[in-house]
């Protein structure tokens, strides 16, 4: 006779996927974009990287510690940020910035809201702005990378529609990400790989991503500007595929993330053609995830045979 | 058992004695419902029941279903013979109970269950002749009052898992009410194969007794619902009933659970159970594969339901079998009988791994609703620590009932009935596919149990 056994509700079987396993596979959606960045803005891409990757794990692990919870760096949610912080960086930005970047993300913006699944907003792209408005100058000092000019596409054709002639980057080299640039950002290439692994690994669902980047499309032919452009410029892939698919800072529905990014496309739009700062991915992110609660409230699933 | 099914049943009792002329809803099955890709691990597929030898002791519990428990009608010294009506009760649901074996009644008893309740229990020992009762004659069925007495009389109990019994189900007062069969034969449970073993080696008695249910209940069609991942025995109904235009074979895509009632009810007949409903308020009599061959079995011999056949299977089992076992035997018999423990079993199960329940021991006997008896070592019975929900929204695109597992889990906790009523969890079939896919290792289908407590009318 066997007694004394264990005794647990069902489910008995769980599958694979893991709070883990899920991080692992964003950050390994993210290796052909950081491949790219160091072919072309250098070695220094990859010490951003690192430098922004290392300090995100330790600030997690210590805000963690005094605040006596426990330890959650092996969730790699920490290192998530830190690696999408720094594509969100210019790669000549002093590090200390970087560091303190990484501090208002996963500190202030991640833990003081409780920790992974808590946070209003997308830690790294509230980190972004947060450096943005304090160093403004070093935030938006790119390298030049080609031939052409030092300064984004975006804000060339921000100038162009004031009246000055300028010359774009080639198609190709927008796709390859031969441009101006956070060290991240730039190459759709690597990018759309990234976003198509996270498909099919199904980390995430394609709604957000495509109507985010059709949205901008279309909003930008209304507006007559180029399309392919747009799409490939400022942080829109990025913005796209890995940050306003953030889980916690977006809606749970497949209607709501329609509504979602279709949200953020349109205030991308709305910023880049008529504000005064030429890239808006950043602030229309941040801008839908603080109002993503509301949609999630009214675009709530349909129980199968409920009766209202 | 099903302790929820049982009170939604209890609250809408009087509405199923009354309902007139059920409304019907149907979008012609197009669109599949949610759920999980669980991996199946039907190791058993091919072995045939093998019955096992009369074990020393059985130990026959009279609540073996859900309602009322039976009163004991035999008493100690009492000899008893296989099919012996040997518990009942006046009370309107329940089940018969008969015996097993033959044998000399040995006491009856108080035991612990294995939901740490208690019941009585008829302790037989047995004498190994197996001799049939004279109460077991072929039972004579010519209109739908004769028909509802054979299957009270026979003791059958859904043999799906929920213990529900037949006789209470196929209890209509208006046939009109029902037009339809559904006969589940999904078996999404992983492990499991009992139900496909009926299909392929009780062909007959299944499509007899679908018949006589369809004759007596006067219903027009009679749908089939399997998984595609039992080609042979949809192959094998499909010829069997080519030409009989009442049946239909539905081959539904495997995932889990296609066998949960309003999963299978709406992917073969297109037709949506509405909250609050039975199925036969949308026409639909639903019944297991193995209780419908059961009864066409019955009708033949009269043999009540003194047998069933179970998979035992898991990483402990030295031999997985499926196995007929007389009602009553211990788990500890059965397990013997398949070579007995190849390693130490840390976790064993009644039922399959995404709905079974954990039993503390496997000196209890197994009941007439047990379809399987799994027991996994330790590396199987691996305990996740929960984290913090990362609001991915997989619980959501699991849910078959397309309900939020993790808003429910947020509003449970901080106790908002009115939140949780307006979330419907009370649609909640607590199939565990929230639980199975959740990253973060939550527990959403036990608070969805518990969230289905809080809002439920208090007594």
């Amino acid at each position: 006779m066997k007694s004394k056994l264990m005794v647990s509700p069902s489910p008995h079987i769980h599958d694979a996927v893991s709070t883990q396993s899920i991080m692992r596979d964003v950050l390994i959606a993210l290796v052909p974009a950081l491949v790219a960045s160091v072919i072309i803005f250098g070695f220094r891409a990859l010490v951003l990287t690192a430098v922004c990757i290392a300090a995100c794990v330790v600030f997690e692990y210590l805000t963690r510690r005094i605040l006596g919870r426990s330890n959650t760096i092996s969730d790699l949610s920490a290192a998530v940020t830190g690696m999408l912080l720094a594509f969100n960086l210019p790669v000549g930005l002093p590090l200390w910035m970087a560091v303190l970047g990484c501090f208002f993300a996963i500190v202030v913006v991640k833990q003081l809201f409780g920790g992974i699944g808590q946070n209003f907003a997308n830690p790294a792209i509230a980190a972004r702005i947060f450096l943005l408005l304090s160093f403004s100058l070093p935030m938006t000092t790119w390298v030049q990378v080609n031939q052409v000019s030092g300064a984004t596409p975006l804000a060339q054709m921000a100038l162009a529609r004031a009246g000055e002639t300028q010359t774009l980057p080639s198609l190709l080299d927008m796709f390859l990400g031969v441009r101006g640039g956070c060290l991240g950002e730039t190459c759709a290439l690597a990018l759309i790989i990234g976003g198509i692994y996270l498909i099919a690994r199904k980390v995430i669902t394609p709604t957000i991503p495509l109507a985010f980047i059709g949205g901008v499309a279309v909003f930008a032919l209304l507006l007559g500007e180029n399309p392919l452009y747009h799409v490939m410029s400022g942080g829109c892939l990025i913005g796209a595929i890995f940050m306003a698919t953030d889980y916690t800072t977006s809606p749970v529905t497949e209607k709501g993330k329609l509504i979602f990014g279709l949200g953020c496309a349109a205030l991308t739009m709305l910023i880049r053609v008529f504000g005064s700062y030429p890239e808006g991915v950043s602030y229309a992110i941040l801008l839908m995830n603080i109002i993503c609660p509301l949609i999630n409230r009214v675009t709530k699933s349909k129980p199968f045979g409920g009766v209202q | 058992m099903d302790c929820n099914r049982f009170f939604v049943l209890m609250r809408h009792e009087e509405e199923k004695f009354n309902v007139m002329g059920a409304k019907i809803v149907s979008n012609n099955g197009k669109k599949t419902l949610h759920g999980v890709h669980a991996p199946h691990f039907k190791n058993t597929t091919e072995l045939v029941p093998e019955v096992m030898p009369v074990p020393e002791k059985v130990y026959i519990s009279l609540h073996q279903h859900m309602g009322a428990p039976c009163e004991p009608l035999v008493k100690k010294g009492d000899t008893v013979k296989v099919g012996q009506l040997i518990g009942d009760t006046s009370a309107f649901m329940s089940a018969k109970t008969h015996s097993s074996v033959s044998g000399t009644v040995e006491a009856i008893t108080t035991m612990t269950t294995s939901m740490g309740g208690t019941d009585q229990y008829v302790v037989i020992k047995t004498d190994g002749l197996q001799e049939v009762s004279e109460e077991v004659k072929p039972p004579v069925v010519t209109n739908y009052q004769e028909f509802l007495t054979a299957v009270k009389n026979s003791g059958l109990v859904g043999l799906g898992g929920a213990g529900f019994p037949t006789f209470v189900k196929f209890n209509l007062k208006d046939l009109n009410m029902v037009d339809t069969l559904v006969i589940n034969a999904a078996e999404c449970e992983p492990y499991i194969t009992t139900d496909y073993r009926t299909c392929m080696d009780k062909t007959k008695e299944l499509l007899a007794g679908a018949r006589a249910i369809a004759k007596y209940l006067e219903l027009k069609d009679i749908y089939i619902g399997i998984e595609d991942n039992k080609p042979k025995a949809i192959e094998l109904l499909e010829k069997e009933t080519k030409d009989d235009p009442a049946f239909h074979i539905v081959s539904m895509k495997a995932s889990y659970p296609k066998g949960a009632e309003k999963v299978i009810v709406y992917e073969t007949t297109g037709r949506v159970i509405k909250e609050g409903q039975l199925p036969f308020q949308a026409g639909v009599i639903v019944s297991n594969v193995t209780s419908v061959a059961f009864l066409g079995e019955y009708l033949e011999t009269g043999m009540p339901l003194v047998t069933r056949t179970l998979t035992i299977d898991g990483s402990a089992i030295a031999n997985p079998k499926n196995v007929v076992a007389p009602i009553g035997a211990m788990f500890e018999d059965i397990v013997n009988f398949c070579g007995g423990y190849k390693e130490e079993p840390v976790k064993m199960l009644m039922g399959g791994p995404m709905m079974g329940i954990t039993i503390y021991t496997d000196n209890l006997p197994m009941v007439k609703n047990n379809n399987a008896m799994l027991a996994f070592g330790a590396e199987q019975a691996k305990v996740y620590e929960e984290t913090a929900c990362i609001r991915c929204g997989r619980c959501v695109r699991a849910c078959p009932m397309s309900l939020m597992p993790a808003a429910i889990e947020t509003a449970y906790k901080l106790k908002k009935e009115d939140e949780l009523k307006a979330l419907k969890v009370n649609l909640c079939i607590e199939c565990g596919c929230c639980s199975y896919v959740c990253p973060a290792h939550r527990q959403l289908v036990v608070t969805n149990k518990m969230a289905k407590r809080m809002i439920a009318p208090k007594k």
